[in-house]
């Protein structure tokens, strides 16, 4: 399957990915090569086939109840781009 | 000293022949006489480095020893190591320091192991060359014009070149077993769940798996004895009993039935690793295994179902990466937008860009079924084939890779190219198995690695069947030219 | 044109818990910024969620509370879309298999007729953080504190009609969480958060018109404004022939209005799918049972039981009903008094008159349920009069003391004494021979009517405290 061009724009934007416009061509090119590999899955017939998402098929462990964390915040935010009073700066969020 | 077995190196630190500050001394300054050549290193704390070999040779005074203790280990640079620059190859944590240890190397340090340094890797783990790092690309120690192999390019390349007596390495589609391949050394991807993931940077969750790195299977078994086991913390680690990997080393092979999956030795396999193949299961045919050939006729389903799934997993996973809490973050952005698109395109390279990409349209509404939903189903497919082969035979053999190390650069350009690399490694991953690469004899003077696959936590088996093979060939012991071999290991 | 209003509710219910949903770290109100955001919580790489078991068992209770079936094998997904509040840049909720499924509750309407909503799953999910709006030189901080606190999002059918009838359903719901203990449902904290579906369609017609979602509302009073609003505007377009537009918009309380939040309007997909580094969720069949049979008397079941076990009315039983500690809080007086009927109407009226005018709830009391039963025990045994009593209720709420302290204190006992009240009555009859004269001479009904001013005069002589019975009685004796 061929993808065009402003599809990757669309797929870039759910992905929050900058492409300068100089990549794009080339991004193109080897997006279809890619795809054309995975489409040889579509010949499959997987029909009545459950989907497995994980290869053990185990199921979940539950965790008690209890707080084991401590307050940790000093650790954390010292490897943080931009704190202020104890919170993660980022450019105005617009609601 | 570079070149011991670490049982060897454990009974000189016991009984002092050596200390672990000299023996770590050593190793780094190998790495700085040497790495130069190979980049397997991306960060090297020698002061650290020389602290907890201190600590542990305290230990090994008091006698409260472990079969590590005191032994350096080369970490890839996806664990996370407390006050130790964790990059995983990317721009995007070239500055990321976690305050925090993955449960391996919690494991490994509580056993007195000493952190020698982080090794280089593909970006993210994706990548079969170790050319997409941001820290440049590793070179084989064995033709240093050629790839060591990926994602754990840069472990492989360590022990290959007695930078380090052994490491670890993670695999999600054969990124331990290929590089082991290629660089002369023993990997091992134990089953999916056998060792936690906690800690470790996320690639694609369901098919992650940490193993170690070195230069025999006997050294691949204690370091399995450490860094097994369930944890609470990683809800998808196994709880199944963890067996003392060294205890059945020595068991006879009389009777082992090993199957060939005929879809593993047909078109694309070169030529003269074909031959070291044979030569190699002839080997095991005199140990008294019995070859068989075997069937896994959903194997063309491998390559694409793979390549869907781990680029859809990981096109979630690397979205934390935004630079709002930690990493990589771009100078002034205008607005919240700018701040994610350009500080997600400054800090991921080529590569991993594609995988997000291609994995956020294979989950994208209208392909989710067409994409996701069916890689998912043919796993199932591809997983019932293994199991249904594991009802004949009690191993899987064959190459690991279809050739040996290429040329630096001859498949940077085409990206399906360098997929195809992963033909006979992906499908442990998908099926969860554990598997095994070792050094099986060279071709051109480049060394060959035979895959051995196994059923679910049969980790023993593979490496019972590695050792015995090793009992009675030296392929493990070739050294690159240039890489003195040292003594009986 | 006559319009239908067609109403579905989702609400964000925080689960009760000590700890997050898939990390270690405190769940408690009001701690300072980014504290109580543990390595989980903030997406640390490798970082790894591990499923709180007590936020498992309440989804299975409330699914229990409503009747609903269980989901035995629900899966977690991920839902996947950026913002600075969401650390991972994914959020972990459940899509295709929650753990809760279809069932429904009654809900009662002021005109004491009932209306059965129907439930269309419940599933379990993750909170995400706050962002603070505050000027830090144009920046936008960021809080995580509450990422990762367990959430139960319940989704109505589109069964709700009016405000009221979305307001009862809240209040109902509320109710129900309560009692199952799973939440502490308050709305002021965040605990119940509610998005509003409003369509309007012609009365008649069963196609749906297109809604629009209001998201975000924690107050019933702001559930009832955004709906009342909310449908005027849609009304507004549709009379004028105008088509509205599918969207979110956010209720501003401030201005009483809501408006289009355009920020969230670029096309999302949030490309769900099942949550790798989660294993399905497998609920034994004997577990849940053992769950059911610890379920709590609901709020319906009670609410009958009052009617039936204490004579009440449909309107009482369903007010004292309204929370499990106010329903526990009447039947001890009620036990401890025997006299269901008058502590229902001491609860409602007195204890509940003051409790709302204070804004304190039942637990928070000034009067414990023992005091207040004390009071009634006196006014029973004419200790006091009910007229009294309030002055003795108000004492206690003032903390003087229980009943018999406050009585003893203030002198307020009735005086029950013969002797004492016959003294008061002849003189009483001896100074008002004029209204004496009038009483005699007239018939039975308007002797009833007379008699209250020797009543009032003698009750005034006592300051309030002369049994009023017995001063009925003797001046029935005396005059003659």
């Amino acid at each position: 399957m061929a993808i065009e061009q402003d599809e990757i724009e669309k797929i870039a934007e759910l992905a929050r990915l900058r492409i300068p416009p100089g990549e794009i061509n080339e991004l193109t090119e080897r997006l279809t090569g890619i795809l054309a590999l995975v489409d040889q899955l579509q010949a499959a017939d997987t029909s009545g086939v459950e989907p497995m998402s994980n290869p053990l098929d185990a199921v979940q462990l539950l965790r008690p109840d209890a707080v084991t964390e401590s307050n940790q915040r000093d650790a954390f935010q010292a490897i943080a781009p931009a704190v202020e009073e104890g919170l993660y700066l980022v450019p105005r969020v617009i609601e | 000293m570079h070149d011991y077995s670490l049982d060897r190196l454990a009974q000189g630190l016991r009984e002092g022949e050596f200390s672990s500050v000299e023996l770590t001394r050593s190793y780094l300054d190998r790495i700085s006489a040497l790495d130069g050549q190979y980049n397997a290193f991306i960060t090297v704390d020698e002061e650290a480095a020389l602290a907890a070999a201190a600590e542990a040779d305290q230990r090994l005074a008091t006698g409260d020893a472990t079969a590590l203790t005191g032994i350096p280990i080369a970490h890839k640079d996806i664990f996370c190591t407390r006050s130790l620059r964790t990059s995983c190859g990317s721009r995007m944590l070239d500055n990321f320091v976690p305050p925090y240890d993955a449960t391996l190397i919690q494991k490994l340090n509580q056993a007195g192991a000493v952190i020698l340094g982080k090794t280089n890797m593909d970006e993210f783990a994706m990548g079969s060359s170790n050319e997409n790092s941001y820290y440049g690309p590793v070179r084989n120690p064995w033709n240093t014009e050629t790839v060591p192999g990926g994602s754990s390019g840069g472990s492989a390349a360590a022990v290959a070149a007695g930078l380090a007596p052994v490491a670890t390495g993670t695999d999600t589609g054969g990124s331990i077993r290929q590089p082991a391949a290629f660089c002369g050394i023993t990997g091992l991807k134990p089953t999916y769940g056998r060792v936690s993931r906690l800690g470790m940077v996320a690639y694609a969750s369901s098919l992650d798996q940490a193993g170690p790195m070195a230069r025999s299977a006997k050294d691949c078994a204690v370091m399995m004895n450490t860094i097994a086991g369930h944890d609470p913390a990683d809800s998808t680690s196994a709880q199944e009993v963890v067996p003392d990997y060294c205890a059945n080393l020595e068991q006879p092979l009389e009777g082992l039935r090993i199957g060939l999956p005929r879809e593993y030795f047909g078109e694309g396999l070169q030529g003269d690793v074909a031959q070291v193949i044979d030569a190699a299961l002839k080997e095991l045919e005199k140990l008294g295994a019995k070859l068989q050939e075997v069937s896994l006729p959903h194997s063309a389903l491998t390559i694409p179902a793979y390549y869907i799934i781990a680029p859809a997993e990981a096109s979630t996973n690397l979205s934390r990466f935004d630079g709002v809490r930690y990493g990589h973050r771009c100078e002034d952005p205008a607005d919240l937008h700018d701040l994610y698109t350009r500080t997600r395109e400054e800090g991921f390279g080529a590569e991993v860009k594609r995988r997000i990409l291609v994995g956020t349209y294979a989950l994208s509404a209208g392909y989710y079924d067409a994409y996701y939903k069916k890689a998912q189903q043919a796993r199932r497919l591809i997983r019932q084939d293994f199991l249904d082969c594991f009802e004949q035979v009690d191993l899987i053999a064959g190459p690991t890779t279809p050739g040996t190390a290429f040329a630096l650069g001859a498949k940077t350009a085409d990206p399906v190219a360098m997929y195809l690399e992963d033909v006979y490694t992906l499908a442990a991953n998908l099926a969860g198995l554990p598997g095994l690469s070792m050094p099986a004899g060279l071709a051109d003077g480049m060394p060959v690695g035979l895959q051995l696959l196994a059923p679910h936590f049969a980790e023993q088996r593979l490496l019972q069947t590695a050792h015995l093979f090793q009992q009675t060939t030296d392929w493990h012991q070739h050294r690159p030219a240039g890489i003195k071999a040292g003594g009986q290991s | 044109m006559q319009w239908e209003t067609v109403i579905g509710l989702e609400v964000h219910l925080q689960l009760a818990t000590q700890s997050k949903i898939f990390s270690g770290a405190a769940t408690q109100f009001g701690a300072e910024p980014n504290t109580q955001a543990c390595a989980v919580d903030l997406g640390m790489p490798g970082m790894l969620p591990v499923l709180n078991e007590e936020a498992v068992r309440c989804a299975v209770l409330f699914g229990l509370g409503i009747g609903a079936e269980i989901g035995l094998r629900s899966v977690f997904d991920r839902k996947n879309y950026f913002y600075p509040d969401l650390p991972k840049g994914y959020q972990v909720s459940q899509f295709e298999a929650p753990i809760v499924g279809k069932g429904e509750f009654e809900i009662t309407l002021s005109d004491g007729s009932s209306k059965r909503i129907g439930i269309t799953r419940a599933h379990l999910e993750e909170d995400a953080g706050k962002s603070l709006h505050e000027d830090f030189h144009g920046m936008s901080g960021i809080d995580l504190n509450r990422a990762g606190t367990p959430l139960l999002e319940i989704v109505s059918e589109p069964d709700i009609r009016s405000a009221e009838e979305a307001v009862a359903y809240l209040k109902t719901l509320h109710s129900l969480v309560t009692y199952l203990d799973i939440s502490d449902g308050d709305m002021s904290q965040g605990s119940m958060r509610c998005d509003i579906n409003i369509s309007l369609r012609p009365v008649g017609q069963e196609e749906f018109g297109t809604r629009a979602e209001i998201k975000n509302v924690n107050s019933f009073r702001f559930v009832e404004k955004a709906i009342h609003h909310e449908v005027e505007r849609q009304m507004d377009i549709l009379e004028d022939g105008g088509s509205v537009v599918q969207e979110t918009r956010l209720y501003d309380a401030d201005r009483d209005e809501t408006r289009s939040m355009r920020s969230k309007e670029v096309a999302n997909d949030y490309r769900y799918f099942p949550e790798p580094d989660l294993l399905p969720v497998v609920l034994d069949e004997a577990w849940v049972q053992s769950l059911r049979e610890t379920l709590p008397e609901l709020p319906v079941e009670k609410r009958q039981r009052f009617e039936s076990q204490y004579g009440l009315s449909t309107y009482d039983a369903s007010v004292l009903t309204d929370s499990r500690a106010l329903a526990d809080y009447f039947e001890t007086v009620a036990a401890d008094c025997g006299d269901a009927k008058i502590a229902a109407n001491w609860v409602q009226v007195e204890l509940l008159g003051q409790l709302n005018k204070s804004e304190l709830d039942i637990a928070n009391s000034p009067v414990s349920a023992e005091q207040l039963s004390g009071l009634i025990k006196r006014i029973l045994d004419d200790s006091i009069s009910g007229k009294i009593g309030k002055q003795v209720f108000e004492a206690m709420w003032n903390g003087e003391g229980d009943a018999d302290q406050v009585i003893e204190a203030r002198g307020l006992k009735q005086v029950s004494d013969t002797g004492a009240l016959e003294a008061m009555v002849d003189q009483v009859i001896a100074d008002n021979p004029d209204q004496v004269a009038q009483y005699l001479a007239a018939d039975d009904g308007k002797r009833k009517k007379l008699v209250g001013f020797f009543v009032g005069q003698i009750m005034k002589a006592s300051k309030g405290q002369a049994n009023p019975r017995m001063v009925n009685e003797l001046l029935a004796r005396k005059l003659v």
